[in-house]
């Protein structure tokens, strides 16, 4: 028999056996007999008046079954459809388009092939209008209003922590700092684009939606407020999310084409799929970011740091279609006090519509931490270079101490734990911070450019607690839900959804360490909102912090049956028992003992009389807190003075996400998170031209980095285990996407910092430092 | 993405693939396919015939003959990278061809498809330049050939007509103390250059440049000769004073647009800061250190 | 037309249209869906498979393009159920997360390895570099590589 592994074993993963045979069941592998196609007609215009739209010679393309436009979808009240944050969005437009490669029909056909031949015979006329695109410009009362069902290019202001107060200290301040940072408009690209099957059953009533989703359970709920008024009821809905090839955030929101999906499917009584083309994705899905942040800081001559300001300019497109939690509108933007001990801290964020698509998700990271993150650490950097003080030091001077946690931040948080000195010394022994100063200075006066960069960041992950943080009123707990057959194997099934996580392996092991029961008798499943039990799903790192929680509740629950069951079996009272991992023995007499396997046959045919027969626990995890892991990195760059080119020559990553269940996996998270991390801030951006229309709508021009841009990660951890989870986790899979960017940033600001330069906003292009170089006279 | 609608024709010979052309005005030649097919993805090519060399057999070649290094027009860019001959004694096309978009597609895409293309932001055209190449072109009447100057004609225009097939590259065989170097930015690997700069040069036996050849990448409407960097080279030893003229003049004799890859004062001084490193590595090379 | 396909030593005949491209014929046709298609640029490799033993990119290749070819997908890697030196290297070096980009990437690295029993850490970044991956960083891709090349050695030396 398989042993059972538990925490801090590299157990290999799971899942792996169906990827590595080609057998993964991902949405655009499940197909029925008698399914079409639909595919999209987009907008070439981000502002536009439709005129008309003429369907006859998509109709008579061959194999073309249906066209849908946003008059179709009226009578059914479809064309607009709720947001997350309480706004609404269209589904087709009616009479405007409000960005560049928004749906305006829907095609149907027999194939794949038809349909795009459809897609191209549509004709439709349109009156373009004048794009509002700046952000800025929206909110001057002199810009148009590009909503016609709104008062206001401002969606909202929100604000937290102590404005006077704040603007008090800046006043009076030794030193005071301000920089203005942008962070781009970003797109996660999973290399799996969206899609669904959707799948009406008319004679039942019953809807099947096969979908990229990494929150199914929310997405039956969703879908059965918005059908409601059309009879479609929640038993009625079976969402399923299947393989996911990768999430990172992307898969969060409900875009039009899975509501055409859905309709078409009712409308011809036949299993529609919908597969998004990249450039679709690309153009039209949500983004991440384009935060306009406005940032200041506050310090004595010795630099302690007084008082943080941050304000930002959210452009969130056309529609509110962010996914936050509902009382958070910037999401949790103000963590951006960051790992430092501000007694004073107040932001801002004012929401605005453009003539952009919607957007506003997380990539890689929880409800815009990563903005928050690059914003106090660049800023820190920036007061550093003011102060002429080594940004390590400054940043050690202000972090918040081992012993002040719990710790409640000027903005309203309580960290868990933290030690973020040792995680800041790991990374400088590893990497060799004095030498490098050293190497710098030299450098320097040879007119080579070297720069050293350091980000100490805290995350915020692992929403709820539930009397904070809801979706659309639905509380952010998760679920596990764990049964012992007669012959001691396991099935758990968990609110949660793996998109690449390694959850089937992860929850084993969870219950592995939990019950001792291997790994490799654990059935884990998710995403079938048929069976598994009511959860938020998977961003956020959320998982590990809530399922995770729950499963090790869950398993705990049935611990406690199990000890009546050995006591009975045992014929001893349960408070002799003792557990060792995997059974329960007399205390002072080990070979009295019944195993779980033994005890779970039991519990099925021999259990204590007036007892329930089974062996099985349901928990709905709400967590008492969030989970705060955090790290410190360390990233060297050397410039090219004739080209622009940073290079990372080093780049040292040191996390800290308390408890670690599986190394391996733990490292693999790191890894692609860091990279995640590179990519915006040297390559990744998307950019519009002037009349709104996106450049970089396919992977010729929104660069994923390749293995060749990559650097070699060089890893290691510190473990400062989280005091209120049930084993200590903190999610891992985000961190480094949070933590990377401002490393990067500050090394190449840090390398150009003796020439005045304070901050450049990423991605740090060739040709954007290379302006730089000129401007400073020192570009070859 | 989808293409659209076509006719396809698989001809067995260099004669039914003419005989295909001619009778179809509208044909387009598919050799290697990776600009192709994309552009047909998109719609933005829509050709009613497809007239696909790939079962043409003999193609394929790569042969160091009579003074010449041919390369026949089905011969993949990962033929190129795997021989030893390119390796040892053409550095410059083995530069360039590492270069060209990603090691798969490179197993697809061919050399002639690369040059007919006449895409400006394509690697080899600037190659070619740089060592004053020569294709064949066949057609009903047999073959002509034409110099690599008179070939390019445009943004993805060439001297070929429709009803004429790229049928062979010929680069002529450096001679002893020849080098040359390809120098490309590009934002990430697979990505079109930003600038490129090709250079082959020849030195005699006192050290001076005796042949020299540079052509640029993406800075056009087509792939550029850096003419009076050229001759600013030329006969003289390849100092640093010289190749930094002969930056100059290329900085000055590109004309490149804005985009997304840059400026343009940034790229022209990328086609100097290039070409200067592409004379350095090329002039080691000749010297036997590279 | 008709095409006729050997994949994974199995032939795949069927009447297609000219533009079909091979990753939908792979996919569709033959209802292989280990293939996956990511992108529109010829940019991702998710789609690659071997075309007589060469690493192509199957969504920038017509079905008609393939007739009379053999093709190896990742359903045809494992030999009797046993999995070949670059799957364990993928499952024994945790190479793949989502695993979507990872069949293009195993054959990609099956042929390099073939071309390149014992390659250094810049050769298999840049042998790679036509397979993007958005989930790993590529630092265990990379590691699967080298363990299903030392794998190979072993088993040629006996």
């Amino acid at each position: 028999m398989a042993e059972a592994m538990g925490f801090g074993h590299s157990v290999k993963r799971k899942e792996d056996a169906r990827f590595l045979r080609g057998r993964g069941n991902y949405i655009e592998d499940i197909k029925f007999p008698g399914m079409l196609w639909l595919d999209i007609v987009r907008s070439p215009f981000a502002h536009a008046k439709i005129k008309s739209i003429n369907k006859e010679k998509a109709l008579a393309t061959p194999g073309v079954a249906a066209v849908i436009t946003g008059a179709d979808l009226v009578p059914y009240k479809l064309a607009w459809m709720p947001t997350l944050m309480s706004d609404q969005q269209m589904v087709l437009p009616v009479d405007t388009v409000m960005y560049y490669a928004q749906e305006v029909a829907a095609v149907v056909a027999t194939s794949r092939y038809a349909a795009a031949d459809g897609v191209a015979a549509v004709e439709v006329d349109y009156e373009p209008m004048t794009p509002v695109l700046d952000p800025h410009k929206a909110l001057e009362s002199t810009s148009p209003v590009i909503r016609a069902d709104k008062q206001s290019n401002r969606i909202w202001h929100w604000e937290v922590g102590n404005r006077a107060a704040v603007d008090d200290e800046l006043a009076n301040a030794d030193v005071v700092v301000a920089e203005d940072i942008y962070i781009p408009r970003i797109h996660v690209a999973s290399i799996e684009t969206c899609g669904c099957v959707a799948k009406w059953d008319p004679v039942e009533g019953h809807l099947t939606l096969y979908m990229t989703t990494q929150a199914p359970h929310a997405i039956r709920t969703v879908v059965a407020l918005v059908t409601g008024h059309l009879g479609l009821m929640e038993h009625k809905i079976r969402v399923i999310s299947p393989d996911i090839g990768g999430g990172f955030g992307g898969k969060v929101p409900v875009y039009p084409g899975y509501v055409l999906a859905t309709a078409a499917s009712v409308l011809t009584g036949a299993p529609v799929k919908w597969i998004e083309d990249r450039t679709e994705n690309l153009q039209a899905d949500s983004f991440a970011r384009d935060y306009h942040i406005h940032g200041e800081l506050a310090a004595t001559k010795d630099g302690k740091i007084t008082a943080m300001k941050m304000g930002v300019v959210a452009d969130h497109g056309a529609f509110d279609a962010a996914a936050n939690p509902s009382k958070f509108p910037a999401g949790l933007f103000s963590i951006a006090t960051g790992s430092y001990d501000f007694q004073k801290a107040f932001a801002e964020v004012d929401g605005v519509y453009t003539n952009k698509p919607p957007g506003g998700i997380a990539y890689r990271c929880s409800f815009r931490v990563t903005e928050a993150v690059h914003a106090i650490e660049r800023m820190v950097d920036v007061l550093a270079q003011k102060l002429e003080m080594d940004p390590a030091d400054l940043r050690e001077k202000n972090f918040i101490k081992p012993e002040q946690f719990p710790y409640k931040s000027a903005t309203g948080w309580e960290y868990d734990s933290g030690n973020y000195k040792g995680a800041l010394d790991k990374a400088k022994a590893m990497i060799g911070y004095d030498a490098l100063r050293q190497e710098q200075k030299e450098k320097r006066a040879k007119g080579e450019l070297m720069g050293i960069g350091i980000s100490t960041f805290t995350e915020i992950v692992g929403a709820g607690p539930s009397h904070t943080f809801d979706i659309l009123g639905i509380k952010m707990f998760d679920s596990a839900e764990i049964r012992i057959h007669p012959t001691g194997k396991v099935i758990a099934r968990l609110g949660t959804k793996s998109q690449g996580q390694g959850h089937e392996t992860t929850y084993a092991q969870i219950i592995a360490e939990e019950l001792g029961i291997p790994e490799d008798d654990v059935a884990v499943e998710e995403g079938d909102t048929d069976t598994a039990p009511y959860g938020l799903g998977t961003y956020a790192s959320r998982s590990t912090p809530t399922s995770g929680a729950a499963t090790a509740v869950a398993c705990r629950k049935i611990k406690d049956k199990a000890r009546k069951i050995a006591a009975y079996l045992l014929e001893a009272r349960e408070d002799d028992l003792e557990w060792e991992k995997g059974k329960f023995f007399v205390k002072g007499a080990p070979d009295r003992a019944k195993t779980i396997q033994e005890i779970a046959f039991a519990a099925y045919t021999n259990h204590p009389q007036g007892m329930e027969a089974g062996l099985e626990a349901v928990d709905y995890y709400d967590p008492p807190n969030l989970t705060f892991p955090f790290g410190a990195y360390i990233c060297v760059v050397d410039i090219d003075r004739g080209t622009g080119q940073v290079k990372i020559r080093r780049f040292v990553a040191v996390d800290d996400c308390g408890t670690i269940i599986n190394p391996q996996i733990v490292d693999g998270q790191i890894a692609g998170g860091l990279t995640m991390g590179m990519a915006p801030a040297l390559l990744e951006e998307i950019v519009y031209d002037e009349n709104g229309v996106n450049l970089t709508g396919s992977f010729s021009d929104y660069l994923l980095p390749t293995a060749v841009e990559t650097p070699k990660w060089e890893m290691d951890k510190t473990v400062t285990p989280s005091p209120h989870h049930p084993f200590g986790a903190k999610g891992v899979g985000e961190s480094a996407t949070v933590g990377a960017p401002p490393a990067i940033a500050n090394a190449v600001v840090d390398a150009l910092s003796h020439l005045g330069v304070t901050n450049i906003d990423i991605p740090i292009t060739p040709p954007k430092v290379w302006a730089i170089l000129k401007e400073k006279g020192v570009a070859l | 993405m989808i293409p659209a609608q076509f006719q396809y024709a698989a001809p067995a010979s260099i004669p039914d693939a003419l005989a295909l052309l001619q009778s179809n005005p509208d044909a387009k030649i598919l050799s290697g396919g990776q600009s192709l097919i994309p552009l047909m993805k998109f719609r933005l090519a829509q050709p009613a015939m497809i007239v696909d060399l790939n079962n043409i057999g003999g193609l394929d070649y790569l042969r160091d003959e009579g003074g010449w290094l041919k390369i026949g027009a089905l011969t993949r860019e990962s033929q190129l990278e795997d021989s030893a001959l390119v390796r040892e004694k053409y550095p410059l096309l083995y530069d360039t061809t590492l270069s060209v978009a990603d090691p798969i597609v490179r197993n697809r895409a061919t050399l002639a498809g690369n040059l007919a293309h006449a895409d400006p932001a394509n690697d080899h055209p600037a190659t070619m330049l740089a060592y004053r190449a020569q294709v064949v072109a066949t057609g009903a009447k047999g073959n002509r050939t034409i110099p690599i100057d008179d070939f390019f004609q445009g943004l993805f225009a060439t001297s070929l007509a429709s009803d004429e097939i790229l049928t062979e590259v010929q680069i002529p065989a450096p001679k002893p103390r020849s080098g040359g170097a390809y120098m490309k930015m590009e934002r990430k690997v697979g990505d079109f250059a930003t600038a490129g700069v090709a250079v082959q040069l020849t030195l005699d036996a006192a050290g001076k440049v005796e042949y020299i050849g540079i052509g640029m990448t993406n800075v056009g409407l087509q792939a550029l000769r850096a003419k009076r960097s050229e001759d600013a080279l030329l006969g003289e030893l390849p100092t640093a004073h010289f190749i930094e003229r002969a930056g100059l003049f290329a900085q000055q004799d590109c004309d490149p647009n804005a985009d997304l890859r840059g400026s343009v004062e940034y790229k022209r001084n990328l086609v100097r800061v290039l070409t200067m490193r592409a004379l350095e590595k090329a002039v080691a090379r000749a010297k036997g250190n590279g | 037309m008709n095409v006729t396909i050997n994949i994974n030593g199995k032939e795949y005949s069927d009447d297609v249209e000219p533009r079909l491209l091979l990753a939908h014929f792979i996919r569709e046709n033959a209802n292989l869906t280990g293939t996956h298609v990511g992108c529109d640029t010829t940019s991702c490799g998710a789609c690659t498979v071997l075309v007589d033993d060469v690493p192509m990119k199957s969504c920038t290749m017509f079905a008609v393009q393939a007739n009379g070819k053999t093709i190896t997908t990742v359903e045809g890697l494992a030999q009797n159920g046993k999995l070949v030196p670059i799957q364990e290297g993928f499952h024994e070096k945790h190479g793949l997360q989502c695993g979507f980009c990872t069949p293009g990437m195993m054959l990609t690295s099956v042929a390099f390895l073939k071309k390149n029993p014992h390659p250094s850490e810049q050769e298999i970044r840049w042998a790679i570099s036509g397979n993007l991956c958005r989930c790993t960083g590529y630092v265990n891709i990379v590691e699967a590589v080298k363990y299903a090349a030392e794998k190979m050695a072993e088993a040629q030396n006996g």
